[in-house]
């Protein structure tokens, strides 16, 4: 399956059967991935494909168990990210890694100094700033502070600081999901330039628009191996997307309406959201969430469906747009308001926005219950202990007791916890981004049928997956977005794989007819 | 890791005698203490002894009190040496009459006590709105006070010492209740009380949420601003009363003097009583625990013939190797 | 964009206009205010002030505090005057090794056993406040008058306080740091993105612990000047000097944070604080109304208070602005 750099150019960089394995799961198996001398080479993938992993393998951030790397015609080691860079190979990762209070010169020239006698020699340091932001045709004053520029200058003086260090082979990890259409335009004129030059790009990104645009090859990685490499123009979107989700192109079009949705009884509105905006993530996403219903949001990464969740739950601000709750004008400040209106909302990210690792089972199960578990400000513990067991019970979660820190649960557990939370609260609507992610196959069943019966009981559900069987089976209805728009709403037999992909891939359902 | 083994590791976890050995580390090290002086102080087993340290460390843990449920939700308040000079400046104010003239004693006193606290309280309120409503690191944000408070002590008494010799306010410093130091009661029942609302209370429950993932309790509907600005509210209610216990004690008030380094001393307190300074994890029994320690080392050096000097030696030891304990215990 | 510029602008030059202000005030306003006396006193007095919040302004630039820097001074000053009688060199050298060994020990703690900087310099504010007690045994250690060691702090060269000139040194040699080594960019590196100066290669932990040893050094050689300045090494000075000298650094429009500061606003940030004691007696001196000297801390508390508000409102700008 795996392809073979183009004869008429040289291969720069070949990463073969990479394998690695964190606390003895594997991340990368068999892995692979070739990138020719000049050529930006996109690296597409999932959530858990293994492309950060390949990166930080390739960079020295992790070391790898098995595979060789060839690098410029000889093996390859990079002991760290730094050693990388003095061998040739930048990164220039998502949030950018750079100074920002300080000038752009110095981000620039940060680690290789000029100086004259002892002191830096400040005036042929800004002379090649500016030469090297020149190449871009951007014409600044480097002497400014990082911060003062927008997000797509502060991205080129990351790769003016890379081209400064002689780098051959430039990995850009979704460079463009902060910027907008004009910045991103910049971007590729950017890269074409480096590829003119004989550099090489490895191009990380989930809008296929823009792979199209820029790549020369695109390598497709799932489960930790490398599905297929192939030129950008011998693939289709449709192939693209289905490769990445593992399906096969053939059998998709066949077996359009294999997979029906859910069929449940669905009340009235419970929340209508119309016309939603914030920044350039979410720029018009409409959609609706009836009682005992469950909504599917699906999306490639950085299609604003996260974002899209967290102004309905108040936890971000909404430039413009109308939300509606059981049919009143409903406008939350903060999560509070929502929660008071009987929203519930499960974060993505278990550790950063989700458990309280240091509390117990009980604490963290009833964290949004306890202002109704208290009498004048005193938790009634027996009342506590008992809803808690009864959810320990309900859900099936697994662990010593109540009063076991929940840090020391497993992912499954934990999401379970983090669920009870909401389930404990009565509410009218849930909200679920990611409910199943990382977490192991059995708990995932669980976590899936739990849902399901809360529809069943009249809940409404509103649930973000990147995994296209859990949105499609456990769905009543599915809204698409695509780049910070809802460009599909499709329910009943319309449900299916082909018509999901399609969206995500074209921004509207209706299958092309192109290369088919 | 499956299920399964994440079950069976916790249960035969327990049996292991270092995490406990380290979870208790503190009162394993006063312990030891008290037991070292048993042994080699001369008269160290007496009502006098007891009497003496408690109310050395008294008000250290009054307002170690405050600082340990401040540093639970992440923060610190270094204002609180001078909060207790505001204290310690509003109450004669009102009792000698200098500022208002009230006629009955009684009444004088009780109404200064009562303002002297919820002033003091007032600042601290004040520091949490900085903390909240501006986003400045609560390090800066208690700075301020820390500057400008023990200069509004000093300006409200213009500087001036005020002696008194007064019994009906002096009690809370010098009275004892069945033998024990007033103070000392104090002590205890903030320690009691806080430590409860800590366990038990909706309240504590926030405090130790917000200090455990602040962005997680926010999305959980903890109002996150309202209860910052309570804590440091009641830290700045616990300086105002250590700061009428240190003025009765000396029968007088000096605003140059009241509550000086006390910052330094209640944090250490809570550091050594095994509170996690990032926060999220806090016991107030600890910082009692913290407090006796530091006390007690001084204590046992002196009673042994070492000076003074070198007691602080060991107890800027203490701080790091308690703290850096801790690290390796998470690690 | 534009706004934030012009408020980033005010915060870097708004303490050099505040400065501007209130020496023309002062110069307005009272007959002597800019006397040879009055202007060497100041000077005199405050650099041992600026000396450390200099350090201070390292340590804060790379997102650290040294709470130290008082009881070091005072171990300094301990330490020069014990050796005091062996001249002016000996005396100063002495204790500004003090100073350093402080300095070591911080940076060790904080660096290798990576303990909070908060943490590691409050146990050495008590060490070294322990140390300077135990050698001084508990009370000042008067100077030798014999020899040259009292002319450092007392003594004048061209006009000027000699304790002035070592603070105008100091700075002038701190400014060219910060600016035109890698070591200082690195410095302002660290403060504003330690993981990201990681991976830019740079010697992270090395400049971790150089400015906790810098700031020891300076708050030695402080030590220095107040012994030879007052006659004495004085075990017991130097209280609050550490905040004193983190307000400074903040008013100076160095973010608390890291990654942003400058030297010479630091400077500038010293003698605003320390002017605003002197206007004081000077209004006193007038007669009009009686402002007592205590209204100095709650004069610098709500300069302070204006700076930290100020900033809060600018990087909360920028925050937004930059995305």
């Amino acid at each position: 399956m795996v392809g073979t750099a183009s004869p008429d150019l040289k291969e720069l960089l070949a990463m073969s059967n990479i394998g690695k394995a964190f606390a003895g799961i594997p991340a990368l198996r068999n892995a692979s991935l070739h990138v020719a001398a000049g050529e930006v080479h996109a690296l597409v993938g999932q959530n858990g494909a293994g492309k950060s992993t390949m990166i930080k393998v390739l960079t020295g951030y992790v070391k790898r168990d098995s595979g060789d790397i060839m690098f410029d015609g000889a093996p390859f080691e990079a002991r760290s990210p730094q050693d990388a860079q003095a061998k040739g190979i930048s990164t220039i990762y998502q949030e950018i890694n750079l100074v920002p209070y300080r000038s752009i010169t110095e981000n620039i020239c940060l680690g290789r100094e000029k100086r004259r006698f002892g002191l830096l020699d400040w005036g042929s340091m800004h002379d090649e700033a500016r030469s090297l932001m020149g190449r871009f045709k951007i014409d600044i004053d480097v002497r400014k502070p990082l911060l003062s520029f927008n997000t797509a200058t502060q991205q080129m003086v990351a790769i003016a600081r890379s081209i400064g260090f002689k780098a051959k082979l430039v990995i850009m990890d979704e460079p463009t999901s902060s910027l907008d259409e004009r910045e991103v335009k910049v971007l590729f004129d950017v890269i074409n330039q480096l590829k003119a030059s004989g550099i090489s790009v490895i191009f990380v990104s989930h809008k296929l628009d823009e792979l199209y645009a820029v790549c020369d090859r695109v390598t497709i990685m799932r489960d930790g191996q490398t599905v297929k490499t192939s030129s950008m123009k011998a693939i289709s979107k449709i192939e693209l997307v289905a490769s990445m989700l593992g399906r096969d192109i053939a059998q998709v079009s066949k077996s359009a309406t294999a997979f029906g949705g859910r069929k449940g009884n669905a009340g009235e509105t419970l929340l209508q959201a119309d016309n939603l905006s914030a920044g350039h993530k979410v720029q018009d996403v409409s959609l609706s969430v009836k009682r005992g219903e469950i909504v599917g949001l699906a999306g490639l990464l950085g299609a604003g469906r996260t974002e899209t969740v967290r102004m309905v739950f108040g936890a971000d601000k909404m430039r413009s747009g109308n939300l509606k709750l059981a049919d009143k004008p409903f406008q939350p400040q903060e999560p509070i308001d929502a929660i008071k209106a009987g929203i519930g909302f499960s974060s993505e990210d278990r550790k950063l926005e989700g458990i309280i690792p240091d509390m117990s089972v009980a604490e963290n199960l009833t964290l949004a219950l306890m202002p109704q578990l208290a009498k004048a400000g005193i938790l009634d513990e027996a009342q506590q202990r008992k809803i808690v067991e009864k959810f320990i019970t309900r859900l099936g979660i697994k662990c010593s007791g109540p009063d076991q820190r929940i840090r020391e649960l497993s992912g499954g557990n934990q999401q379970k916890v983090l669920l009870a939370r909401w389930l404990a609260m009565n509410p009218k609507l849930l909200i679920l981004d990611e409910p199943t992610r990382g977490i192991d196959v059995g708990a995932k069943a669980e976590i899936q049928t739990i849902v399901k019966e809360l529809a069943d009981q009249g809940l409404g559900v509103l649930m973000i997956s990147s995994e296209l069987e859990e949105v499609i089976e456990g769905s009543d209805r599915v809204v698409v977005l695509r780049d910070g728009r809802s460009v599909a709403e499709l329910s009943g037999k319309k449900i299916s794989e082909a018509a999901v992909m399609a969206a995500m891939a074209h921004g509207d359902h209706i299958a092309p007819e192109e290369k088919a | 890791m499956s299920d399964a083994t994440s079950v069976k590791a916790m249960s035969t976890g327990q049996s292991n005698l270092a995490p406990f050995l380290l979870k208790n580390a503190s009162l394993l090290a006063l312990l030891a203490l008290i037991i070292f002086n048993v042994l080699f102080t001369n008269h160290f087993v007496s009502i006098q002894t007891l009497n003496v340290n408690l109310t050395q460390v008294a008000t250290i843990v009054i307002v170690g009190v405050g600082m340990t449920l401040v540093i639970a939700t992440g923060g610190i308040d270094l204002s609180v040496g001078s909060m207790m000079a505001i204290s310690g400046a509003i109450a004669p104010l009102i009792f000698l009459g200098t500022a208002v003239k009230i006629g009955e004693i009684h009444i004088a006193v009780a109404v200064g006590m009562i303002v002297a606290v919820l002033a003091a309280g007032a600042f601290g309120w004040f520091n949490g709105w900085l903390i909240t409503r501006f986003r400045i690191q609560p390090i800066i944000a208690t700075l301020v006070l820390f500057i400008a408070g023990r200069g509004i002590a000093q300006v409200s008494t213009n500087g001036n010492l005020q002696p008194f010799k007064l019994s009906q306010f002096q009690w809370i410093g010098l009275g004892r209740w069945f033998g024990v130091p007033v103070q000392v009661i104090i002590m205890v029942l903030l320690v009691i009380a806080a430590a409860w609302v800590l366990k038990r209370s909706l309240f504590g429950r926030q405090i130790l949420a917000i200090g455990g993932n602040e962005r997680a309790a926010r999305l959980s509907g903890i109002p996150v601003a309202s209860v910052k600005r309570w804590v440091y509210c009641i830290s700045g209610l616990c300086s105002g009363i250590a700061g009428l216990v240190v003025i009765a004690i000396n029968s007088s008030s000096d605003a140059n003097l009241v509550g000086l380094g006390m910052e330094l001393d209640a944090i250490a307190a809570v550091a050594v009583g095994g509170t996690v300074l990032n926060g999220g994890r806090a016991t107030v029994t600890g910082t009692l625990i913290g407090a006796l320690i530091i006390q007690l080392v001084r204590y046992t050096l002196l009673s042994n013939g070492v000076p003074d000097d070198v007691a602080k030696l060991v107890k800027a030891l203490l701080i790091v190797v308690a703290v850096w304990l801790q690290r390796q215990g998470r690690s | 964009m534009k706004k934030s510029a012009i408020l980033s602008a005010l915060s870097s030059q708004g303490v050099l206009i505040a400065l501007a202000l209130l020496i023309l005030f002062g110069w307005l306003r009272y007959d002597n205010f800019l006397d040879p006396f009055n202007v060497t006193s100041v000077l005199r007095y405050n650099s041992m002030f600026a000396l450390v919040a200099l350090g201070m302004c390292f340590v804060i630039m790379t997102g650290g505090i040294d709470l130290s820097v008082g009881s070091t001074a005072a171990l300094g000053s301990v330490v020069s005057a014990l050796f005091s009688q062996h001249g002016m060199l000996v005396g100063t050298l002495a204790g500004v090794a003090a100073g350093l060994c402080v300095g070591m020990i911080n940076g060790f703690v904080i660096v290798k056993l990576r303990i909070l900087p908060f943490i590691a310099t409050l146990a050495a504010m008590l060490a070294a406040n322990g140390t300077a007690l135990l050698l001084a045994q508990d009370q000042s250690v008067s100077v030798s008058y014999d020899g040259t060691f009292v002319n450092l702090g007392q003594g004048d060269l061209f006009g000027l306080p000699i304790p002035a000139w070592i603070g105008i040194i100091a700075y002038i040699v701190g400014s060219i740091v910060l600016n035109f080594t890698a070591t200082g960019r690195t410095v302002l590196a660290i403060g504003g993105n330690e993981d990201a100066s990681r991976l830019m290669g740079l010697p992270v932990d090395r400049v971790k612990f150089m400015v906790y040893v810098l700031s020891g050094g300076l708050s030695g050689l402080a030590g220095v000047i107040l012994a030879s300045q007052f006659g004495a090494g004085q075990p017991i000075e130097g209280v609050g000097w550490e905040l004193f000298a983190i307000a400074s650094v903040v008013v100076g429009g160095t973010l608390l944070t890291g990654g942003v500061g400058s030297v010479g606003a630091t400077l500038a940030g010293v003698m605003l604080l320390g002017l605003i004691f002197n206007v004081l007696n000077f209004e006193n001196g007038l007669g009009w109304i009686s402002l007592s000297a205590y209204w100095q801390s709650v004069i610098r508390g709500l300069f302070l208070l204006a700076v930290v508000i100020l900033q809060s409102r600018l990087t909360s700008k920028e925050a937004t602005g930059a995305t």
